[in-house]
């Protein structure tokens, strides 16, 4: 007879483990939808309440959600890189001046140009409004880089290649190619530059350049023979099963549809142009270069191994991004000056409710994504450690 | 499954064809060995098998190559990829993604395979490789061995009917050659696979083939049965120069079979101990080794340590060269041989230790004067060329030097005699280009000159040569350290050897000492003469010259 106790208890571990989602990496481009919908969220803004908010947002999630993949480890980079911006604006700022608003810190002395450089000041007085208009300026683009710089930390940049549309996929596999042939440069070059030494170069001038750039090049044309060997006699670019004036008309078409393309764009930009040449071509163009795609995609017969899924919880985060550009945008239009915050007259910024609500809602994928997995072999020592005990 | 019906293959400005006129049948679930010299033409003929020679690597194909009723005319190496699996030479300059899963399914996912069937292929290869361990990680971070495993894996997702091995252990240390060998004897004996291997090293894989093809490197090929076809070749492994010593018929392949015809030259050699076998060396003459610490130390070396980041590659680790000794360091793949060579010399990074060579530090010096001291033939040994000639090699390596300008020149002419002056570094065979290094070095007129890896992609015959340049180099009074993991060299040519692992020098002896204990390290000889202790068969040879 089993025993009650223990029946009662495994009825409620299975309860508590039925809304328990399982470790998954998440869709990368739902990571990407969700960063670029917080990085044109702050795009609209120079409010630094707001910037700063978006920025803890985006450290937030990071924090929670990325992996141990060589790539994730890349965030404080980001960040530094940003504060880095923020202090280059204020200091060209301080340099070349800026003199509106009353508010004078310090007055440096001025250097007198020569009249060409009209309009240029070095020195002068320094105000506090020209510094915050700097710093909020700067706050912004390192938000926007940071923004990013989250998308690239949360999903493998190479996962993001997979799922390019199968006509743009030689596109693709070249991008994976160069990515990985950068590092192998790197080494290549520390290589043949402790090579140099033991004939006795310094590693230094013109003629230590040739000696090193030489063997190196000569590596990577031997390298990028090799994988393209390779990727040949693996199948690569198969195209058993399409008749040679399907491939002409692919060609015909996206090469069409590009120049049309083109041509449309200019005609739109340039009013000047007769207007046959304008939207319609832009339109049509756009028209072919799709077909062209279309058909080039059913010409490359591919699949995809373990293909990423998307579900529920990759359209929550990537609608928590656009959340946030919407509610943003939509600040921007009812009460432009919260998102713009003054300074002459010099003021407090505030936080506008919906902007606010909106970066809030963007926090929500630290929750949402489901928990990332483990490297396996630690996943395994902790699960037999448990059952050991 | 292969048939090649009267194939020449030529390239442009070649004055002679690779292959002339050459006619063989591979049969379905042959293991088929391509042997012969470097340049010969191994590779050409690997690569007809699955059309990379001529669809990719240009020139001309006269004849037809067919693979399972597929002609290679008709169809490029991405359409016969379902039926031919290839591995190149270097595992990681083939790899296309950058985890071991995902390298797996990239032929299944041109093949436009079903993402279940893809799925569960992949799980069967992990298996069958004993890769499931390492299923997630990123391929960089793989041991040699186990990138080379993964690069079959890669091959066989496809399901092919053939695999083409183009050299799949020549970087790898013997332990990992006897892993990857032994997984493709599997693939023969368990599921029947076809496979075309080419090897150097025959002494590895030549017990296991079914067939030979020899590549003479005129354009001529023999093919036969491995023992036929290793009698008639003038350069093979110990075991055939054993059984061609011992009178053995018909030629064994294996140790086993060999230590069954074995008991009676055993007997032969008995009263001969291995000092009596010293002894007969000396009166031969062309003394092959030399004891140990006879002659003054040409490098003392200190508590060696060498650290990349929390990494140690080499730790603590004291050494003493001998002027006029050759000493060889072999280990795993990663035990830290070439980060000591390079430590050793001056010019790699050292966190710790000191070594004095004729009293003084190459880590002090600037490099040109380092190299004065300690020479370095590094693994790649190509990266140290850069100019466009021979010749204009060897007049920089003088003027760098501060030597007679003919020196380099010189030396190299003693090394390997008629290497042309306007040849291109990159023309030349590996054995070549290995010597014009080593000259450029000598150049320098270093008292101890370190070796990484220089037997890497040698034939049997510049191996051998390498092997008399070395001894002659010791017999000069240079101290000779090299780093290997060929077990038959280094028991021609050494007469020390250390093993490391993991940073640290684990045996430390005479070549017979260290080389006839180990179960992975001992030379053939040694393992068909057991208990008795002899390395080569010059040695037994030798003896057996000596009245009793």
């Amino acid at each position: 007879m089993p025993d009650p106790r223990r029946s009662k208890r495994a009825e409620i571990d299975r309860a508590a483990n039925v809304g328990r989602r399982l470790p998954r990496a998440l869709h990368p481009v739902a990571w990407w939808i969700w960063a670029i919908g917080l990085a044109t969220a702050a795009s609209r803004t120079t409010n630094p309440l707001l910037l700063g908010l978006i920025i803890a947002v985006a450290a937030f999630v990071v924090s929670r959600r990325r992996t141990e993949a060589p790539w994730a480890r890349g965030f404080r980079g980001y960040l530094i890189a940003g504060l880095a911006i923020v202090i280059l604006r204020v200091v060209y700022r301080i340099l070349f001046g800026g003199d509106y608003g009353d508010h004078v810190l310090i007055t440096l002395p001025e250097i007198p140009l020569p009249a060409w450089a009209v309009g240029i000041t070095l020195g002068g007085a320094i105000t506090l409004e020209s510094i915050l208009a700097a710093a909020y300026d700067g706050l912004r683009l390192a938000t926007l880089i940071i923004c990013i710089g989250a998308a690239n930390v949360l999903a493998d940049p190479r996962r993001l290649l997979r799922s390019v549309p199968s006509a743009l996929y030689e596109m693709g596999a070249t991008l994976v190619v160069a990515v990985s042939v950068a590092p192998q440069l790197v080494e290549s070059v520390g290589r043949v530059r402790r090579a140099r030494r033991l004939r006795g170069g310094s590693g230094r001038g013109v003629r230590a350049l040739m000696g090193i750039l030489i063997p190196v090049l000569e590596d990577a044309l031997h390298r990028s023979l090799a994988l393209a060997a390779a990727m040949d006699s693996r199948g690569y670019g198969r195209s058993a099963h399409v008749p040679a004036r399907t491939r002409h008309l692919t060609g015909g078409l996206v090469i069409g549809g590009l120049i049309g393309i083109c041509v449309g764009a200019y005609g739109v930009l340039d009013e000047t142009v007769a207007p046959v040449l304008g939207m319609p071509m832009l339109v049509a163009g756009a028209l072919a270069a799709i077909a062209g795609f279309a058909l080039g995609g059913r010409r490359l017969d591919r699949t995809t191994y373990r293909p990423d899924p998307w579900t529920v919880a990759e359209s929550m985060v990537a609608a928590s991004g656009i959340a946030a550009a919407v509610l943003m945008i939509a600040t921007g239009l009812s009460d432009p000056a919260s998102l713009q915050p003054s300074l002459v007259p010099l003021e407090w910024p505030g936080l506008a409710p919906l902007a606010t609500i909106g970066i809030l809602v963007a926090a929500l994928p630290a929750w949402l994504a489901p928990p990332v997995q483990m490297p396996r072999d630690v996943t395994l020592a902790r699960a037999t450690s448990r059952a050991g005990t | 499954m292969i048939r090649f019906e009267a194939v020449t293959v030529g390239y442009a400005g070649a004055a002679q064809p690779v292959l002339r006129d050459v006619d063989v049948r591979i049969d379905e679930g042959e293991l088929c060995l391509v042997i012969g010299p470097t340049g010969s033409g191994k590779s050409t003929f690997l690569g007809a098998i699955n059309g990379l020679v001529p669809h990719f690597t240009g020139g001309t194909l006269l004849g037809t190559v067919s693979v399972d009723g597929r002609d290679t005319r008709t169809h490029p190496p991405r359409e016969l990829a379902d039926v031919v699996g290839h591995v190149g030479q270097d595992p990681v300059s083939g790899f296309v993604t950058d985890l071991v899963e995902e390298e797996l399914a990239y032929s299944m996912e041109h093949l436009a395979l079903d993402p279940p069937v893809m799925r569960k292929r992949v799980e069967e290869i992990l298996d069958l490789l004993g890769l499931a361990d390492l299923r997630d990680r990123p391929l960089r971070t793989l041991s040699g061995g186990q990138q080379q495993r993964v690069a079959i894996g890669a091959a066989l997702t496809a399901h092919p009917r053939v695999l083409v091995l183009d050299e799949p252990t020549s970087a790898l240390d013997p332990t990992a050659a006897e892993e990857v060998i032994a997984t493709i004897t599997r693939l023969v004996h368990d599921l029947g696979m076809t496979v075309v291997l080419a090897e150097h090293r025959l002494e590895r894989v030549i017990q296991h083939a079914d067939r030979v093809v020899w590549i003479s490197g005129d354009g001529g090929i023999a093919e036969g049965p491995p023992a036929t076809i290793l009698a008639s070749v003038a350069d093979g492994p110990p075991i055939v120069g054993l059984s061609r010593l011992a009178g053995w018929e018909p030629l064994p392949l294996s140790i086993r079979d060999a230590r069954r015809l074995a008991p009676d030259l055993r007997r032969r050699l008995a009263d001969r101990t291995p000092d009596e076998r010293r002894v007969a060396t000396q009166t031969v003459g062309a003394s092959s080794r030399r004891p140990i610490g006879a002659s003054a130390p040409a490098l003392i070396a200190q508590g060696i340590t060498v650290a990349y980041g929390s990494l140690v590659a080499v730790r603590d680790v004291a050494l003493t060269l001998t002027a006029g000794g050759i000493a060889a360091i072999m280990g795993r793949n990663g035990s830290g041989k070439s980060s000591l060579l390079w430590a050793l010399q001056g010019s790699g990074p050292r966190l710790r230790g000191t070594v004095e060579v004729v009293g003084r530090d190459p880590a002090n010096l600037e490099p040109r004067e380092a190299r004065r001291l300690v020479g370095l033939v590094p693994q790649e040994a190509s990266d140290l060329l850069y100019l466009e000639t021979v010749g204009a090699e060897c007049r920089q390596a003088d003027s760098e030097s501060g030597a007679v300008p003919g020196t380099c020149r010189a030396l190299l002419d003693r090394l390997v005699p008629g290497v042309p002056d306007d040849a291109h570094p990159r023309d030349l065979s590996e054995g070549q280009r290995l010597a014009v290094v080593l000259a450029v070095q000598l150049a320098a007129r270093p008292n101890v000159v370190l070796l990484d890896e220089p037997t890497r992609g040698l034939d049997y015959a510049a191996k051998r040569h390498l092997a008399r340049i070395l001894r002659d180099l010791a017999g000069e009074g240079r101290a000779i350290l090299l780093s290997t993991h060929d077990v038959e060299f280094v028991a021609t040519v050494a007469d020390r050897v250390l093993v490391m692992a993991d940073g640290e020098i684990v045996a430390d002896g005479s070549a017979d000492d260290v080389l006839v204990a180990s179960p992975s390290f001992a030379p053939q000889v040694a393992r068909i003469l057991a208990p008795q202790r002899w390395l080569t068969v010059d040695d037994v040879a030798r003896a057996l010259l000596v009245e009793p």
